[in-house]
């Protein structure tokens, strides 16, 4: 198979507490492929998070911190970098979207400031006047209509919806190659929330970006991802394309998670047939289409 | 009209009722003196007709409404009354004295804003190791003292034991005296364009000015350090960090920025807090500012002298807490644009 | 408790402080047992050995008319904190009544109480008591009367703000729905809630109420002698700088002691508490 934007082999985390060391997460694998759009599940509490926050070199940072195990991105052995290096990749080659966009944007300066800050990170010597027209480009980008009043704005005088475009246009503006999204949107209402996250699958996949997306929320898993990991209590219990997953779950755990998805109408999750191809067996990892 | 206009319009009215509030409140201390007020003022040997005409005088035959009514149509006219102390106008006491407060409490203020917020910044990013443990406790121990103890500590050490600074005094006695214009020393001196006047009057405010500030660094540094902390937590300084932003970028723009907001307020109030402790360091160092005067009015029940004192250095309290609404305004954009205007 | 107590016992800081009101408080009790000189306490004249160095028995010096400044120290404690129990007893209950009363009951009562607050707030708490020592005969009443004042408005504020936030939580609209008075919402839903930072804020403020009584005394308008009493024993020492430093050096050390003492308790209390405000 070609060579993953991201994996991680055995990863363990664990917290130097008064009570001694608390394990959080179990050793967990998991790759990523080129343009791939990977989903990790899993409920409050089960290490979705600071697995994120590992891969972004962020826990390392942390002094009561224990991690072992192997991140390998873009080929380089995360592990064996230095801070400054590691330092160097984030807001470049990969970025991070967050759960409640107002609360995450910097309330004392306006968002062209914000941009600026960002687009820097790529070129030192970048102008205000080309940071501002990069900004309007990919605001467009995120279709938001008045790119330069968004612009000239603080973070607390729009709304959700649009701080999350703001977030996601930031997130994508140095073109990085893992886009790391933890529960996007749940801060938000489910239409805008939707309509969101289609604009986010749309641009990433003309991007060719790589996704890591965490979630609790199947339904949206389901529309946005092309395999799924399942995490419960620190472990991966279960992994594998979407559509198989979705189609015929082995883990309890998983069946209780899509037990547990509420459905409105009679019409809910489609028949999937009990002989779908798509259904391989989850311990293998599986060739990826990647979208040109 | 702009959030700014509306919130200075606001803050002017409500000081407005606060100072009416505060005159009422003096007014009412200061007639509730045991013993005739003029008796005191006029000593023992005066005679019972001249305590009589005193009293005439003061209105103090009348009932405490029409004396109050009096006292306020006189203030708006800028009359404070007559000193039985110095048996001068009141208002002229206190443009005599306060000016040298003023410039001792700006003076400290500098010093606080100077030292105690760098202190609370640099606690906040090292916080658990030991230069976080050291400040917490210096800081402690600023603001566990009177500052009458710190201006006498200060003055043992860095007068008596190693003499690097004057004893007392606003300036030294060898020097003449620039013209008064302003009555803030220092500035005058820069007005005369006496430059060793100036640096000799700087040399004598260092150490009552460093003694009355201590307490207020110990505050503004224990204050920003625990907003910073708070803010730290915040979603935002997350997101600078997975864009790779430096630390030092992250503790200015992210963490500082944001904290200073809630801290300004308290400072503003320990700015005012130093109006009074002035009083103690003033005493200590022989500065000749409200200090003096203020006790020996209070000593001696002067009625009119007391009421303005006290109302003067309100108003100024009032004045400052303005100062730092509007600076709050300044830096905080929430202020500066309603929150309704939403593109 | 004991979690508390061992959370405490966890910190150096805070062993530092409890060790340092310990010893406050027991030599403010104990003066009568501790103090080489108890009689000193009062007007004790001994010219023969007067304005002396630290020596033995005198081992903090004596002041001018020859009494020990440590037994003197010994009972200006005692004094201070009876001061600050007093004026606590009194301030903490109106000002947390009037912040009750006004977070609560909001509209009006609002309006005029917090304004009131404001007033007070906004003399500089110096000047207040002064202006209240000075116009009333300088005695230790006077001088607890003096502090009451300017002291209850801090406690206004603080439970006015708790209240304000409580009032919106769920148990006391339960209270509401279920027709509870106002008074028993007031002061038996709300608070309780108040509590923790009340404590904390009543420890921190033990310290301040020696500071501020001492500062009255200072200026001449406090306790006055023969009672002893640390702010008029650093005002009367300091005409003697340099040469007789212990007579300001020991009084002014045992402000810094105990205030330092009851902060490091405070905040102690208020991480354990966790009563932030």
């Amino acid at each position: 198979m070609s060579d993953p934007i991201l994996s991680l082999l055995d990863l363990k985390l664990g917290f130097k507490t008064y009570e001694g060391l608390v394990e959080v997460l179990h050793g967990i694998s998991l790759r990523i492929g080129r343009g791939e759009k990977v989903a990790l599940v899993g409920e409050s509490g089960s290490g979705k998070s600071v697995t994120a926050r590992i891969i972004l070199g962020l826990l390392q940072e942390l002094k009561s911190a224990r991690i072992s195990g192997a991140i390998h991105f873009d080929g380089a052995d995360l592990e064996k970098l230095s801070r400054r290096e590691r330092q160097a990749l984030r807001g470049t080659r990969m970025s991070m979207i967050f759960q409640d966009p107002t609360s995450s944007l910097n309330p004392v300066f306006p968002i062209h400031v914000q941009f600026h800050e960002v687009l820097r990170r790529m070129d030192r010597n970048l102008t205000q006047r080309q940071g501002m027209q990069r900004a309007i480009s990919l605001l467009t980008d995120v279709s938001i209509p008045e790119p330069e009043r968004v612009l000239q704005a603080y973070a607390f005088q729009l709304s959700g919806g649009m701080n999350q475009r703001v977030m996601i246009a930031m997130a994508l503006a140095n073109e990085p190659s893992l886009l790391i999204a933890d529960e996007p949107g749940t801060a938000l209402d489910v239409t805008v929330q939707a309509q969101t996250l289609h604009l986010m699958r749309d641009l990433v996949v003309r991007k060719g970006t790589s996704v890591l997306f965490i979630s609790h929320n199947l339904g949206v898993v389901r529309e946005f991802a092309d395999r799924v990991y399942v995490i419960y209590k620190g472990r991966i219990v279960e992994h594998g394309p979407t559509d198989a997953l979705f189609g015929q779950p082995r883990h309890p755990y998983t069946k209780a998670l899509m037990a547990a998805v509420p459905r409105i109408t009679g019409g809910g999750i489609p028949d999937i047939p009990e002989n779908s191809e798509a259904f391989l067996d989850p311990m293998i990892d599986h060739e990826v289409e990647v979208p040109a | 009209m702009s959030p700014v206009v509306q919130l200075l319009a606001k803050r002017l009215s409500i000081s407005v009722i606060v100072l009416i509030g505060v005159s009422m409140l003096i007014f009412a201390i200061a007639r509730i003196i045991p013993g005739d007020p003029a008796r005191i003022a006029l000593g023992p040997n005066a005679t019972t007709e001249q305590v009589m005409q005193l009293r005439d005088k003061l209105h103090l035959d009348e009932s405490i409404i029409v004396q109050y009514a009096n006292f306020v149509s006189d203030f708006a006219r800028g009359d404070l009354g007559i000193s039985l102390y110095t048996n001068r106008p009141v208002m002229t006491d206190i443009a005599q004295f306060l000016p040298a407060t003023l410039e001792l409490v700006f003076v400290a203020g500098l010093f606080m804003i100077g030292f105690g917020i760098p202190l609370g910044i640099l606690s906040a990013r090292h916080r658990g190791k030991a230069a976080d443990n050291v400040i917490r406790v210096l800081s402690l121990l600023g603001v566990s003292a009177p500052s009458f103890v710190w201006a006498v500590i200060l003055m043992l050490l860095f007068a008596f034991f190693l003499p690097i600074f004057p004893i007392a005094g606003q300036i030294s006695d060898t020097l003449t005296v620039p013209p008064r214009i302003s009555g803030f020393l220092l500035f005058d001196c820069l007005l005369a364009g006496d430059l060793r006047a100036f640096a000799d009057a700087a040399h004598h405010i260092v150490l009552p000015a460093f003694a009355l500030s201590l307490s207020g660094i110990g505050q503004a540094a224990r204050l920003t350090r625990a907003n910073m902390i708070e803010t730290y937590d915040k979603p935002y300084i997350e997101m600078a960090r997975s864009y790779g932003f430096p630390e030092q970028r992250i503790a200015r723009r992210y963490a500082f920025r944001p904290s200073l907001i809630p801290s300004l307020t308290i400072i503003g109030l320990d700015f005012a807090a130093m109006l009074g402790n002035a009083f103690l360091v003033e005493a200590v160092y022989a500065w000749p500012g409200l200090s003096r005067y203020g006790v020996q009015v209070i000593l001696r029940k002067d009625l009119n002298a007391i009421v303005g004192t006290v109302l003067v250095i309100s108003a100024t309290f009032l004045i400052v807490n303005i100062i730092v609404d509007l600076l709050i305004a300044f830096i905080n954009p929430r202020i500066r644009y309603a929150e309704r205007s939403r593109p | 408790m004991r979690r508390t107590l061992s959370i405490l016992l966890s910190n150096p800081l805070s062993v530092i402080g409890l060790l340092l009101v310990g010893t406050v408080v027991f030599s403010a009790i104990f003066a009568d047992f501790i103090a080489p000189f108890p009689s000193h306490r009062g007007a004790v004249v001994d010219f023969s050995n007067f304005n002396q160095p630290p020596h033995w028995p005198n081992i903090f010096g004596t002041d001018l008319v020859g009494r020990d400044l440590f037994s003197r120290i010994l009972y200006a404690y005692r004094i201070s904190l009876m001061l600050g129990v007093v004026v606590l007893a009194i301030a903490v209950p109106i000002g947390v009544t009037v912040g009750l009363a006004a977070g609560y009951l909001g509209g009006w009562v609002d309006f005029v109480l917090m304004r009131l607050t404001d007033v007070f707030l906004s003399i500089p708490p110096l000047v207040l008591a002064m202006s209240v020592m000075g116009v009333l005969e300088p005695t230790l009443t006077n001088g607890m009367l003096a502090v009451t004042t300017m002291w209850w408005p801090w406690y206004a504020r603080l439970a006015y703000n708790v209240t304000r936030s409580e009032s919106q939580e769920g148990y006391v609209l339960a209270a509401e729905i279920i027709g509870a008075s106002r008074l028993h919402i007031m002061f038996r839903e709300i608070l309780p809630n108040c509590v923790p930072s009340i404590v904390t804020k009543m420890t921190l403020d033990l310290g301040f109420v020696i500071l501020i009584a001492s500062s009255l005394s200072f200026l001449g308008l406090g306790v006055q002698a023969p009672t002893p009493d640390l702010g008029s024993m650093v005002a009367e020492g300091g005409n003697y700088l340099p040469d007789s430093w212990w007579l300001t050096v020991f009084p002014s050390l045992a402000i810094l002691i105990a205030v330092f003492g009851f902060n490091l308790l405070g905040d102690a209390l208020r991480q354990v508490l966790g009563a932030d405000q």
